[in-house]
């Protein structure tokens, strides 16, 4: 597609288009992808960034919501739309609820100080090591042409005369049975975990006493020997009566 | 009948499993019972597989029994097997025969031992032992069983550990055999690394192979071995000191079977003698030198005990003489008919030990006719056999010893000869002062019973009966190799299959008549010089010099040169390199690792976002590594 | 023509970075928890990506698993920061270092 430079009125276009082509190169993607793309990933970083820079936990939450959204959508521009709308359902309608649920119910909804870091040099080698491991995963992506791999080792994700939800449901019920049925073990042991911490919390918030540092560790040793010892004296003599006892005998 | 032969070892093994097992809650006797009946039943296994032997012609009289494959890598089997041939049979049968009879004499003998179970414990895993020894078909499985009568001999002999003799007595019996042992080990060696296999058939029929220097050095190697189980000049030293065991060890262990382990070696090994007159030179040197030096010790011994272990030493000696000579079936007749004595002799020193409570000094005995008369006729029986008085069975073993010492050598005959007047001379020493003469114990007081001391004692019957049945075996037993007439040396015909004899040029039977009647006087003045001098007196130091009472000072002289030069390096070593090297490393390694932790747990901070931290860098380098591995 | 893999991939570069950087620099325990949830979508993103690019079903399940992995967790994560509250009455990671070496 060369866009027309004739008529003014497409000019507009035309200034997209060879922004569109500077960036993608000369084989290009639709116009509606593109700008479909660039919005989604505009939200998704912004989101992400948002988390992290939130003083307010729910802020931080809110934010997520706006980044799994993005990220739904490029579910959706990949031919992933049942992932999609799972992404949405549950990771933006469950997990994200359970969060917002977890900081109401802890009452921290305040916003926190986050100017400085109380170890010193934390800050700076994790913003080191964070555009050490971005640069690593593009350098790994260009050194590696950004593919490698197989093609349609479990099936093709894309053609044929099937649609996609059958397809990921015939994959995961053949070739993944074994790894859905684990999941489904995975589930049931989280539900019960969760059910035994929060029993066991309730147990304990009875007699215990709020978190504190604990005391310098004593050694009970020498006490302990020495009853100890005591106690092994006795079993000798036990021993030799029985002894005693059975030469008698 | 032949099949049932794995159970020979197998039924002394099963006594002493259930004995290590059960033992304590059996207790005494009936731990004793189990004892003797299993290794009876072994004897009757034995008996019936010899006659299974007997009905076959003598060329087919060999089997391999195998029972499972032990060791199996690419360049090396062995199994467990046994060789059931006309030799090991022989070995096994006086094995298993004069254990049961010591074994039931045991059950007399240690009555009321605080450790009686343990005693029959040992005893069976040594008739195991024994009999893994001398019914392996190959090399290694015969160590094994060399090993095992080893540590049997080393448990019985420290028996009473608590007394400081016995304990270090029987660390000097094990340090002594491992010397010995290093020889065998070095004979195994070369034989593998020469012919890659252990096995005694593969060894025999490939011994072609051999260069003649390596064949003898293969023989020393063994005889080594051999002069460390069978108290051999240079190695003798401790079977004296094996005494401090109770009295049954050292006629089982220490005088009739595991000794003659030694000869039954080399006698196995009579295919590679034959071909080595050097080493057989060496053998019957060492053999006839340990006879006499031997018998000149117990010429002056005061223990009675002592006096039976020097004995032993020089019959062994016999032995050695006999198979250096070439006589291989002398040596198994002389052995057998040692067996008899000596057990007899040793059984009934241990009577007479027991009815005199525990003493063991002849000084301070005589007289005991009148107490032990059956105790002194079987000692009586025992003396004319060793003494070689005909028709003992001591005279024909003996007597076809010297022939064939004659044959090899008149001068290590006549070493022989001296040797002989010696035997029947310190024996009857001994019991002349035991059973004649006057009572020097004390409490004796002049009169013949112990006033306020005690009266000596006959022992109970189930110590009598086997000092009958080995008195018979003394008189009769000649009669299994009679000279007379080629169809009388049953025993001659029963080695044919296994034994290479050395004929060199036979003295006839004029000069065999000749030699036999020089026994015969040679014996009679020994037995005539030990009542001339011993029957009135009981303290002739003339006699007695110190020298022969401390055994040539060869105790001594080891003292001197090995043990104390050890000794010294020793401390020299603890004290100086020891500290400074091992203490350093020892002490060094916790010290660093201390130094190492101290430094490193400063790395656990303890907040969770630093650990965060090292993930984070990890992931940066396991990326860079990968993309790089990528490029590559 | 759609998107390129390669715009997908260094999105989800940016989106696990900006993760990474998250749990080192923020001492708010829910919030880390947060950015596990960014890091594990990256990897999603990733995977989808691949499933297109190589054509491959397997991709896609595999998201189908971390999100129920990722469910899984966070209820128990969420489970053990309750119960830590419970306790230290704070949600601050770096206040809980009693483990110090």
């Amino acid at each position: 597609m060369i866009p027309a430079l004739h008529s003014y009125g497409t000019v507009l276009h035309g200034m997209i288009f060879g922004l569109h082509g500077i960036v993608f190169g000369t084989t290009l993607p639709t116009l509606p992808d593109s700008v479909t793309f660039f919005i989604a990933a505009v939200i998704v970083l912004v989101g992400g960034i948002g988390v992290v820079v939130s003083r307010n936990p729910v802020h931080s939450a809110l934010w997520l919501v706006a980044c799994l959204f993005g990220i739904a959508v490029m579910f959706l521009l990949q031919d992933a739309s049942f992932l999609a709308a799972v992404q949405i359902i549950v990771y933006a309608g469950a997990i994200v609820v359970l969060f917002l649920f977890v900081i109401m119910l802890l009452g921290v909804d305040r916003p926190e100080s986050i100017g400085s870091d109380p170890l010193k040099a934390q800050r700076p080698l994790a913003i080191l090591f964070g555009l050490g491991v971005l640069g690593g995963s593009l350098l790994l992506g260009f050194t590696a042409k950004w593919e490698s791999g197989a093609k349609s080792q479990a099936g093709r994700a894309v053609g044929g005369s099937t649609n996609e939800v059958q397809k990921l449901g015939k994959a995961v019920f053949s070739i993944y049975l074994l790894p859905f049925e684990a999941t489904a073990a995975l589930l049931t042991i989280a539900v019960v975990g969760a059910v035994l911490l929060t029993m066991h919390a309730n147990r304990t918030t009875e007699n215990s006493k709020p978190y504190e540092d604990p005391k310098p560790y004593e050694d009970p040793v020498p006490d302990g020997y020495r009853s100890r010892q005591g106690l092994v004296a006795n079993a000798d003599e036990e021993v030799d009566l029985v002894d005693k006892e059975l030469d008698v005998k | 009948m032949i099949h049932t032969a794995f159970l020979i070892p197998l039924l002394p093994l099963c006594g002493f499993v259930i004995l290590l097992l059960f033992g304590r809650r059996l207790g005494d006797p009936v731990a004793g019972w189990v004892a003797t009946a299993l290794v009876a039943a072994s004897f009757v296994v034995t008996l019936i597989t010899f006659a299974g032997l007997v009905g076959l012609p003598s060329s087919e009289r060999h089997f391999i029994q195998p029972w499972f494959t032990w060791i199996s890598t690419p360049t090396f089997h062995s199994k467990i097997a046994l060789l059931i041939d006309p030799l090991s049979i022989f070995m096994a049968l006086f094995v298993t025969g004069v254990s049961a009879l010591i074994h039931l004499y045991s059950i007399g003998y240690m009555k009321k031992d605080p450790e009686y179970h343990k005693f029959f414990v040992y005893m069976n895993l040594f008739v195991f032992s024994m009999l893994m020894l001398v019914l392996a078909d190959n090399l290694l499985l015969c160590f094994l069983g060399w090993e095992g009568v080893g540590l049997c001999s080393y448990l019985l002999i420290a028996f009473w550990y608590g007394r400081d003799s016995a304990a270090s007595a029987g660390k000097k019996a094990f340090i002594y055999n491992r010397i010995g042992d290093t020889g065998f080990l070095i004979a195994m060696f070369l034989i593998f690394e020469k012919l890659k296999t252990l096995n005694y058939l593969s060894i025999f029929s490939h011994v072609n192979q051999l260069s003649p220097g390596i064949v003898t050095a293969i023989v020393l190697l063994l005889f080594l071995a051999a002069t460390g189980k069978s108290a051999q000049i240079p190695l003798f030293p401790w079977l004296p000191d094996a005494m401090e065991g109770p009295t049954p060890v050292s006629a089982l262990i220490h005088a009739a079977t595991m000794v003659t382990a030694g000869v039954y070696l080399m006698v196995r090994f009579s295919p590679l003698l034959h071909l080595t007159p050097d080493a057989r030179w060496v053998i019957a040197v060492i053999g006839v030198v340990t006879a006499f030096v031997a018998a000149t010790i117990a010429c002056a011994q005061n223990d009675i005990k002592k006096i039976l272990a020097y004995s032993t030493v020089s019959q062994l000696g016999y032995m050695f003489l006999a198979v250096g000579s070439g006589a291989y079936v002398a040596a198994m007749f002389l052995m057998i008919a040692h067996a008899f004595y000596k057990a007899l002799l040793f059984l009934g020193a241990g009577s007479v030990i027991h009815g005199m409570g525990d003493a063991q000094d002849v000084k301070r005995m005589g007289g005991l006719r009148r107490f032990m008369p059956i105790t002194y006729a079987t000692f009586l029986v025992a003396w004319f056999g060793i003494a070689g008085i005909p028709p003992f069975v001591g005279f024909w073993a003996k007597g076809s010893v010297l022939v064939a010492a004659f044959e090899f050598s008149p001068i290590l005959w006549v070493l022989g000869a001296i040797t002989a007047i010696l035997t029947a001379y310190y024996i009857g020493r001994g019991i002349t002062l035991t059973f004649l003469g006057k009572s020097r114990w004390e409490g004796a007081n002049g009169s013949d019973l112990g006033s306020n001391g005690f009266t000596p004692h006959e022992s109970p019957r189930i110590m009598l009966i086997p000092l009958y049945v080995l008195s018979v075996c003394v008189i009769l037993g000649g009669f299994i190799n009679l000279p007379f007439h080629p169809s009388f040396v049953f025993l001659s015909h029963w080695f044919i299959p296994v034994l290479y004899p050395i004929h060199l040029g036979a003295v006839g039977v004029g000069g065999e008549w000749a030699l036999s009647l020089g026994d015969v006087v040679l014996a009679l003045t020994g037995v005539w010089l030990a009542l001339h001098f011993w029957r009135v007196l009981s303290d002739r130091p003339a006699l007695e010099p110190r020298f022969l009472q401390l055994g040539w000072y060869v105790d001594k002289f080891y003292d001197r040169a090995v043990a104390n030069t050890g000794t010294e390096l020793a401390s020299q070593m603890s004290s100086k390199i020891e500290v400074a090297t091992i203490d350093g490393a020892v002490n060094g390694v916790p010290e660093l690792l201390g130094l190492l932790g101290g430094w490193l747990r400063k790395a656990q901070t303890g907040f969770v976002r630093s650990y965060a931290l090292a993930i984070a860098l990890g992931l940066f380098g396991l990326l860079i590594y990968i993309a790089t591995r990528a490029t590559l | 023509m759609s998107i390129p893999g390669s715009w997908y991939l260094t999105l989800a570069a940016l989106l696990f970075s900006i993760g990474v950087v998250g749990i080192l620099v923020r001492r708010n325990v829910l919030i880390m928890f947060m950015c596990i949830e960014l890091m594990l979508n990256a990897a999603n993103l990733t995977l989808v990506t691949y499933a297109r690019m190589l054509n491959d079903i397997g991709g896609q399940v595999l998201v189908f698993f971390v999100l129920v992995v990722a469910a899984a967790e966070v209820v128990v994560g969420l489970g053990v920061i309750v119960s830590i509250f419970r306790r230290a009455k704070s949600t601050t990671a770096d206040d809980l270092h009693i483990l110090k070496g």
